[in-house]
Parts: structure tokens; sequence; C-alpha cells
């Protein structure tokens, strides 16, 4: 038999003033409790306390890290802002990218879930991006997924990496979305926290811009897509024990609080929704994520411009018996919130049963102020909806630079035994866990579906086209080396970023905006605040010099294992434009008798560096130097004279070793060049920032020396390709077999 | 201009680049849908990939009760020329227009990569412009592409040459005898799980190796 709870009315709560409530297991304060009473002049009714407690969580309400996030806000100029059609607050940030198209783009994390159940957890982690970028209008065209691991060889890396990457394919795979990039990182301090995030890219015209609000009183609230579960509910079980002695009727069986994912309801709710759109029945939209109806109501009434009454008894239930509360944090994947004119709910609703796709009223825009919630004709949810979304706690986090940041930045890696033996020494550093070829994961995910993917992996950045008549389309990056972090958090995010959008001009676009994950330990670390905001002041401050805007992002706090914090990891993506994708440079020495040129100046800087890492698991010292006007010239540089360039890759991990190396594996051509400076260690595994090789046809050699002369840029001619052997002057020889065992067998000897 | 249809269900993901592949090599695309019967008078149909109803109870299996299919059925019973490409292929098998069927992958995981195959025959209304003995590079990318079927008919396709496509430099997947695509036995109906309609431009694909499939199509047709 289903047993009905009987409900914690708002007339119950304003009759029952004292009764206990379990809010501290919610993760509420006591202050926090005390406010919540305080603005409902009652005690919160279950469902309330269950709303306000997931709302004002880390998660939802970035009490922690909103004091430091201002300054992304406070630092984007007027100019930087011109592009820009939507920015932080909303779902995801909006890019105008020319001829009438805009661009969308974020980057989000999963990470705990992931550890948990490292398959749902990632492939649900691909389904919340994409339906971002689905609430904002637009058609999600490419998914790319930074990861971060415990070393390659430790048996629970085994567990969790496989599940992820299988996870984000078989979401992903299933969506029909090209996965074009990311990264996949090992660190000792991953091993208990690994890091999924997930970014994703949708493209729209620019007069189909959505918004999530609701406003038009009398307009509707449809819930479409799949039914809400007991899936993915989490902390707010406390509630449903203390009114269930036992775990209740049929379908009440406790779930795990990871969701599980279905990526073919997604797929048809994705087609359903581009039909909803193009026939223009949406006035506002809203996806389901973390916090579901709690934060999709709250959110939509609180962005309107009146009240809104939800009926829960319409909200079509996967488990019989589901509280009010449990209704409104259900996490159940694959649901949106749409408000529909009266006069379209017909037609919106018909478009729905074309897609098979499950759609509701559940409730309408009101003239009021309040988001009232009813459940078997009683009020349970009476409250001031930005209350919920928006006014939740702020805190000012003691921040505290812990003394041992200078013993890191003391223990320079200038004294490190150098190897006697360069080229065994390229070898061990090529097939390195984070150097060695990705292509066991990415080989997992498809990156040809839709037929625009003009570069994916193991591309510096993955390129697609947007509009298939002109050519116009967009390039991605997302890069973070945390041990730079780690050493000098400021200039560590400087270099995640000049990295991003060094990536993106490699491919010759042109970077427009910032979104960015920022992973870090415990927000209640003095020295994780620290670094929080040494990082977040790195970024708006180098997004300002580079005059392009973060257009939104998310925060990752509580990643650690015990006391011990992941290296801080402000992942960075950057979003370029190509006027046409033809016209992309792509990666790799592709022909014989090209000429390479070093872009950029090498200077001896080794702390952080994969080498030292590698080499003497050493992170001391001072990272590379950022120079961003440097990074500014290259960037006009190879998008200015991108016709003179064959081919081009960005130096960053392992430097020009690695460099020259993937030129070679990539583009199945070796090359001759001798070393730049006196030092060949120094030139083959520093890595000094702002640096690029390129080639170029030998006709073109003195004229692309002269273009980089033009733009500011050092550069220096290496040599030339051809052969099947990477020769270095000095060093020897490497053929390219050799490398290519060396690069290529690294994880599938680890993974199978 | 020949028009040839491109079916849709619910969770297909490659009907806009094998409508894009039809208009490249110069034919006109039709899009049918999964629920409709009619194939509004088209020459030829593609049933493309991706993951049709989630691929849920066995890859293909539920697509190939759609109304749609029957018609298809029907049609290629007469001698309409089908191409089921992955997902497609898998719907032709469960529909019984060709023979076998498609398992998980020996390696269990999704693989995508470029891909070489052999020409095996040109006894069929897609691969007539080709030669027997070619090798083309398409890519390949699924979890359910490992070709298998009983020993008997293994030897009937090999003896009366029905083997279309065969895996070059490496099996992706185990597939038997390195099966990659087969055709019906009137060679109308072919099914391969490799992706030609992904290898039609530089730009995007490994090669344009997969235009062949679609230029030969419209050839015979034209001829017809």
């Amino acid at each position: 038999m289903t047993t009905v709870a009987p409900a914690d009315t708002v007339a119950n709560a304003a009759a029952t003033p004292d009764q206990p409530q379990p809010y501290r297991e919610l993760g509420l304060k006591d202050d926090e409790y005390a406010r919540i009473r305080e603005i409902l002049g009652r005690r919160p009714t279950d469902a309330e306390l269950a709303m306000y407690s997931v709302m004002w969580s880390e998660h939802c309400s970035y009490k922690s890290s909103k004091v430091h996030l201002r300054y992304f806000g406070e630092t984007t100029t007027e100019e930087m802002r011109a592009r820009m059609l939507a920015g932080i607050g909303e779902n995801a940030g909006v890019v105008d990218i020319g001829d009438g198209w805009a661009v969308t783009f974020k980057v989000e994390s999963h990470n705990h879930p992931s550890y948990v159940e490292p398959y749902q957890g990632a492939a649900t982690g691909i389904g919340g991006i994409v339906r971002d970028i689905l609430a904002m209008g637009a058609r999600p065209i490419a998914v790319a997924d930074p990861l971060r691991f415990g070393p390659a060889d430790a048996p629970d890396t085994r567990r969790v990496l496989p599940g992820v990457v299988a996870g984000i394919g078989g979401y992903g795979n299933s969506l029909g979305l090209p996965n074009i990039g990311g990264e996949v990182v090992f660190d000792r301090c991953y091993a208990g926290n690994p890091l999924v995030n997930a970014l994703c890219v949708g493209a729209m015209r620019k007069e189909d811009l959505h918004l999530a609000h609701a406003s038009g009183v009398g307009n509707k609230i449809i819930l479409f897509g799949a039914r809400t579960g007991l899936d993915g509910i989490g902390g707010v079980s406390v509630l449903a024990s203390e009114t269930f002695s036992d775990e209740g009727g049929p379908g009440r069986k406790k779930l795990p609080s990871v969701q599980v994912g279905d990526p073919f309801t997604e797929k048809v709710l994705i087609e359903c929704c581009m039909e909803l759109y193009r026939a223009g029945l949406v006035v506002g939209i809203q996806d389901l994520g973390g916090a579901g109806l709690s934060c999709a109501t709250s959110e939509l009434a609180s962005a309107g411009d009146g009240g809104m009454h939800i009926n829960l008894d319409a909200v079509p239930l996967r488990a019989a018996g589901m509280t009010p509360a449990e209704i409104l944090s259900s996490e159940s994947q694959e649901r949106m919130c749409a408000v529909v004119r009266p006069e379209h709910v017909d037609e919106f609703l018909a478009v729905c049963r074309k897609w098979d796709t499950l759609a509701t009223v559940i409730g309408e825009v009101t003239d009021g102020d309040r988001l009232v919630i009813t459940w078997h004709g009683e009020v349970v949810v009476d409250v001031p909806p930005r209350t919920v979304a928006h006014d939740g706690p702020v805190y000012e986090r003691p921040i505290a630079r812990s003394a041992a940041q200078d013993e890191l930045v003391a223990n320079a890696p200038d004294d490190l035994p150098r190897p006697a033996d360069l080229r065994a020494e390229i070898l061990r550093m090529a097939a390195s866990p984070n150097l060695c070829s990705r292509a066991w994961v990415t080989d997992q995910y498809d990156r040809y579906v839709r037929g625009n993917t003009a570069a994916a992996q193991p591309a510096d950045a993955g390129v697609v086209r947007v509009d298939e008549e002109t050519g116009r389309g967009i390039a991605v990056s997302t890069d973070c080396n945390a041990r730079f972090v780690a050493l000098d958090p400021y200039a560590g995010a400087q270099l995640a970023l000049a990295e991003a959008y060094r990536n993106v001009a490699t491919s010759g676009a042109v970077p427009v905006a910032v979104t960015d994950c920022l992973n870090f330990g415990s927000p209640e670390d003095p020295h994780v605040m620290w670094q929080f905001q040494q990082a977040v002041h790195g970024l708006a401050d180098g997004c300002a010099q580079l005059g392009i805007p973060v257009t939104g992002g998310n925060v990752s706090f509580y990643n650690q294992t015990g006391a011990t914090a992941i290296l801080p990891t402000p992942v960075v993506g950057v979003l370029g434009v190509l006027d046409d994708v033809a016209t992309r440079i792509p990666i790799g020495f592709r022909r014989s008798g090209d000429t390479v040129i070093l872009l950029g100046e090498t200077r001896a800087e080794l702390g952080g560096s994969e080498w030292a890492h590698v080499a003497h698991g050493h992170l001391g010292g001072r990272p590379p130097a950022v120079d961003l006007a440097a990074e500014q010239r290259l960037a006009r540089l190879l998008a200015g004279a991108k016709a003179l360039f064959t081919g081009s890759h960005d130096l960053s991990d392992g430097g020009l070793a690695q460099a020259l190396v993937e030129s070679c594996l990539i583009g199945g051509t070796g090359a001759s060049v001798t070393l730049p400076g006196d030092d060949a260690f120094i030139a083959l595994f520093s890595e000094s920032a702002a640096r690029v090789l390129v080639t170029v046809a030998s006709e073109q050699a003195e004229a692309a020396l002269a273009a980089a002369a033009e733009a500011g840029v050092p550069a220096r001619v290496l040599g030339t390709t051809g052969g099947t052997a990477l020769v270095i002057d000095g060093v020897g020889e490497l053929p390219l077999d050799e490398l290519r065992t060396a690069w290529e067998s690294t994880l599938p000897a680890l993974f199978g | 201009m020949t028009r040839v249809g491109v079916i849709t269900f619910p969770g297909t993901l490659d009907d806009g680049d094998a409508a894009r592949a039809v208009r490249r090599a110069g034919g006109e695309p039709v899009a049918l849908w999964h629920a409709d019967s009619d194939l509004q008078g088209v020459a030829a149909v593609i049933v493309p990939g991706g993951f049709s109803y989630g691929d849920y109870l066995r890859a293909g299996a539920i697509a190939s009760m759609a109304p749609i299919m029957q018609s298809v059925i029907d049609a290629a019973r007469v001698g309409m020329p089908v191409l089921g490409i992955c997902n497609g292929f898998q719907i032709l098998c469960e529909a019984g227009l060709l023979p076998g069927a498609l398992l998980r992958n020996a390696g269990l995981h999704f693989v995508c990569r470029d891909q070489r195959l052999r020409i095996e025959t040109t006894a069929t209304p897609w691969t007539r412009d080709f030669s027997v003995g070619d090798e083309i590079v398409v890519p390949v990318k699924n979890i359910d592409g490992r070709y298998h079927a009983d020993a008997a008919t293994l030897q009937r396709l090999e003896a009366e040459n029905r083997v279309v496509f065969r895996y070059a430099g490496g099996n992706p997947n185990g597939s038997l005898n390195d099966i990659a695509g087969v055709c019906s036995e009137d060679g109308r109906v072919v099914g391969l799980m490799p992706h030609p309609e992904h290898a039609i431009d530089e730009l995007t694909g490994p090669s344009t190796d997969g235009l062949g499939l679609f230029r030969s199509l419209l050839g015979v047709l034209a001829a017809a």
C-alpha cells in the first residue's frame, strides 16, 4: 500500500512554532535557520526548509565565494562587455560571434558524484551542463572534459578513470555531441577527490536568446522531460525519515544520492526544445539541475515580474508517496521548466507529444510577489522567491597565507640533478602519464557527429563550424596547471588563462571570452581562501588585461581528502572565433620540407614543471613568468598571419621537447632541429609561457620571420620537417616508431 | 534531382550528416519521420546512425518495429536501395533485411577512430563506383559494432560475395571475418558500421572517400 505522509502546511507551521526541525542535518547553521524564521515570520515548513537548505548550500548560493566573485564584475569594462549578450548569473554566458550568431558556453564541476559513482557522476555532469546551454535557447554543439585523477598507477584510479570516461562517452555520445577537447591530468592530490569538469558550447541566432524569467500574469509553468523521482535527494532524506517510520510504500526504497542519467530522454528533450524555440512557444525557460524544482521555481519567479503558484500534485512522479520536500529537492535528470502563454499551451504540449516527451502544466505566474506551492489542496510553501534564490547568506571567510607557502617558494628547482642522457629523458617524458597520448580516453568519445568538427583532440583547441554557409565557427580550450597555481595562485591562475588563450590562438582563432571552473579545497581553511582570492584576482586582472570577459562559470569547494586539500585548480576555458574554420591552423608536422620556427622566448623556468614532477617528484620555487602582453602579441600574429602557417602547436607541459615529439607524431612527419640557446636541457624542458611552435613553407620562412618581427614576437628558425625521425642536434636521433611506442603505450598498459 | 530519404527516429544522431552527404553528392535529401509510413516517393532510403530509442532492449530492436520501417521493408523487397549506417545497420539486421547481428565490441569500449576499409564487391548500388580491393578511410564510432553470424550464414555470405566492406589495418571490435558491412541477396540493401557520411570533406573528416557511396547510388539511379 502507498503511504501518504501528512503535510507540514504553512498553517501547521504557524500553529506549531516550537516544533524542532532537523536544520543542522540539512547543513544549515543556527544563524541561517534563525534568518529563515525571520524572513517568514514563523518557522519554515518541511518543504520550505528543504528549499532554503539546498538553495543556501555552498553549491547553490556561492556563500563563501560571492564576495570574491564580485571582483569579476568590478574588473569587466564596458569595452569587454560589448560582445556579451548575457553574463554571470544566467545559466551560461552568451557572446556575439558575428553574422547574427551568438555562442554560449560554460564549464561546471561534477567532482564529488564522480568519485562516489564514476560512470553516473560523469554522465550526469554532461547532462547538466548540456541543459544549462539548452536553457539559453541554444543548440548544444560540442562538449569537452577537463579531468583530473590520482596517480595513474593507483588502484583507485583504475576504478575511477575508466568509469568516468565511459560515463562521459556513454552520455555525450548518445546525445550526438562531438567531444572536442579537455584534459587528463594525474596527480597524487586528486587521489581521493578526482575533478570531473564538463564544458558545453551552444550556438543560436542572436534573436533566439532565451533567459530564465517568469513574466506575464496568467502565463503557465510547464514541467517537461523525465518524471520526478527519489534519486539525487541527498540530505533532504532526513526530513523523509522523520515522516516515515520505515521505508514506506512501493518505490520508496532508499536510492543512491548520485542521480542516474538517461541520455536518450535528454537527446529527445534537446530536439523538443529546438522545435519549441523555433515555433516561438517559450517565454522563459530554466533547466532543472542542482536543487531541482526548488531552484527552478524560485529562480524563475525571482527573475520575473510577478509571483508564482505551483501545484505539486500535478508533478509526474516516479515513486509513490513522495513528500513535498522530496518533490521539490529531487535532482532527477532530464527535466526542464518553461513559462508559456496560455494561448500557446496546447501547441506546446503537441510538440512535446511529437517527441514523446512528458509535459505537464504545474502552475502559473501570479500577480503577487510570493512563490506559493500547494500540495493536496494545502499551502506547503509561501515565500518571497528572492529570499530563496538570491538572498542566501554571504560569508567573509578568514583568509590567511600559510607559512608553508614560503617554504614552498623557497624550495626552488635550480639544484635538481639534471639528466645525463637527454635523448632518454625525452622518451621518458613522452611516456609519462601527464604527457603521453590521451587516445585511450578520447577514442571513447565521438568527435565526428554533426559533421562540423574542424579540430579535436589532440589539437590544442577544438574547432567547430557554426555556420555551414560561411564557415564561421569557434575554437575552445580548457587548461590549468595546478602546480603553478599552488606555487603562486595569482600568477598560476593567469598562467591557466594564458595557456587556454594561447591554445585558442594557436588554431588561428581570435579569443573573445572566458569561462572558469574554480576547484578548491575547503573554504573554511584560511589558506584555501587565500588561494581562492588570489586566483580570482589573478584571473580577473588577467582577463581585463587581455580584454576578454569572464561570462560565467562555477565554483567547487571542499575538494579534499581528509584535511588535505587538492592543489588549487582553477580550470579556465577560453572561446575564440574564426571567420572561416577552413582557415584554422592544424596541429603537427604534416609536410616535409617546411621550416620549423619557435615563437617566443625561452628562459630557465622549471618551477612546477612536468620535468621536475616526473624526474624528481618536486614541486617548489616560482612558476614561469606571466607576460600577457607577449601572449597578446603572439595571438595577433597567429590570427593575422594564419595563412602563412602550415601547422602550429602550443608549448606548455613538458616544454619544447614534448611539443616537438607531439608535432612529429600527430603530423606523421619527422624533423631535424637545432635547439635555441646554449643550454640544451633548459631549451628542451623549461616551461616558459608565451611560446608556440609553427611551421611554414620554406619559401615563406622570411615572410613569417618578418611578420613575427613586426608583431614584436621573438622568432627563431629551429630546422626543417621531414624524414621518419626527430633529429635534435647535439642530443640524438629519435625514430618516430620508437617515440610512438613510448607515447602511445602508457595508458593502454595501465587501463587495458 | 534524385530524392533520397533519411529517417529520423527518436535518438537518431547522424541524420543531418547523412542528409549533407546526399546533398554533397548531388541528390536531394528528404526527411522521413519514424512515426509516418509514407516514404514520400523517395528513390532510396538511408537509415542513419545514432542510438534510436536509446538502444534500449537491443541496439536497433525497437526502431525496427517503427511504422516507417514497415514501409522500408516493403520497398526493399521490391528492390529499393537501402543503406544502414551504424545504428542503421543494426536496425536493418533487427528488421530481417540483413543477416547477422552486431554485438558489444570485443574491448567493451566505445571506439572512435579513422578506419581503413577494403571494398569487397561493387555489385551493390552503393559501391558501384569503387573497384574491388580499393581501400577507403572513414570514421568508425560505436560500442556495439562486432559483426556476428552463425557459421553457415558466414559461409554463405562469403560464397555469395555479400561481404561489402572489410576492416583493413586492424579489426576495431572483433567482428567475425573482419566484416564491416554486408548486403542483402539482391545486393540492394547494404549495412555497415563505419560512417561514410562523416568522410565527405577534408575539413571535417579523415578523407572524402565516403562520398563514393552516395555518388554510386545517384549514378545507379540516374542510369535506371
